[in-house]
């Protein structure tokens, strides 16, 4: 049996996937452009430019996040608008796609709890060191 | 009789808990729902055309690369062609984690390694459709810089945890 999918199936189940993802990026806007109202005077105290706390912080907040990736490139776009570091974005990014506390029992069952366990930790401590090295190749170039 | 009504998706459940809050806010200070409004409207506005050209992108790589021939490269006797199929695959491959699991927990019955898996799971963060919206936010080198980066610590990635995750099974 072919796999192939026509046109019309492949814009069908993209349009499935999209409206879904719609949805959520819609809600996450929403509440973004709310919380920022009120937490925006205090994200220099949160994220102060330290080499190991902001992508730590933005390494936490991404493993307790999930949804498509463009929804954490829209997010965390939004907050370097607002000033927090790209060190802390950018480990927010990464965790948010490897990194996957809310989706771990569903992991652990399908993949094995320690293949699951082990993933996901070291994703963590990855997205702090490719964080890191990422800002560290942009300043040199 | 019981009719059974239409399951509402997380999605959906998620928005609605959303305007609903928003209602509440409202009820306390319609100023801060406006102004909230208004900066949802024009980021919802600026990320249109990119949205445009993720949408295109998706719908190719639902054309080209399905799980069925992407699990046919990433069997137990893939090789050191395996990596890189893994690599690519996740890569191309669409769709959230958890519709992946189901097709990936096959592969690992049918023999896939532990660490073809972590690297095709590592790899779905360098996602094609989306990267126009990395570069719109981030730039064209941080977007490169980053992608390079996954990719090469997706096999480190796959190495530790073939060492750790396959001790004692």
């Amino acid at each position: 049996m072919s796999d192939k999918m026509s046109l019309k199936q492949a814009v069908q189940k993209s349009l499935q996937v999209f409206k879904s993802f719609l949805l959520m990026m819609f809600g996450i806007l929403l509440l973004i452009n709310l919380i920022n109202l009120f937490v925006r005077d205090y994200y220099s105290e949160i994220f102060t430019g330290n080499l190991l706390l902001d992508p730590l912080v933005g390494a936490l907040a991404g493993s307790f996040s999930f949804g498509m990736p463009i929804t954490s490139y829209i997010l965390g776009g939004e907050l370097l608008s607002e000033g927090i570091s790209l060190l802390a974005i950018t480990s927010f990014i990464l965790t948010w796609t490897t990194v996957g506390m809310v989706m771990l029992p569903l992991e652990m069952s399908f993949l094995g709890k320690r293949f699951a366990l082990v993933r996901n930790g070291i994703n963590f401590i990855f997205s702090i060191l490719i964080s890191i090295l990422v800002i560290f190749t942009l300043n040199v170039l | 009789m019981s009719k059974r009504r239409p399951k509402m998706n997380n999605q959906l459940k998620f928005l609605l808990a959303i305007i609903f809050l928003y209602l509440i806010v409202a009820l306390l200070d319609i100023g801060i729902v406006e102004n909230a409004l208004i900066n949802f409207l024009i980021m919802s506005l600026k990320i249109v055309p990119v949205l445009c050209l993720v949408f295109i992108i998706m719908v190719l790589i639902e054309l080209y690369f399905t799980k069925k021939r992407v699990g046919k490269y990433l069997g137990s006797k893939s090789g050191i062609k395996g990596w890189f199929y893994a690599i690519i695959s996740g890569i191309l491959i669409s769709g959230p984690a958890y519709t992946l699991y189901p097709l990936l927990g096959e592969l690992k019955k049918n023999g896939m390694k532990n660490s073809l898996l972590a690297v095709v799971l590592y790899n779905r963060n360098v996602k094609i459709p989306f990267l126009p919206a990395m570069v719109y936010y981030f730039g064209l080198n941080f977007t490169i810089i980053l992608s390079l980066y996954i990719i090469i610590f997706s096999i480190f990635n796959g190495k530790i945890v073939e060492l750790l995750a396959s001790k004692r099974g």
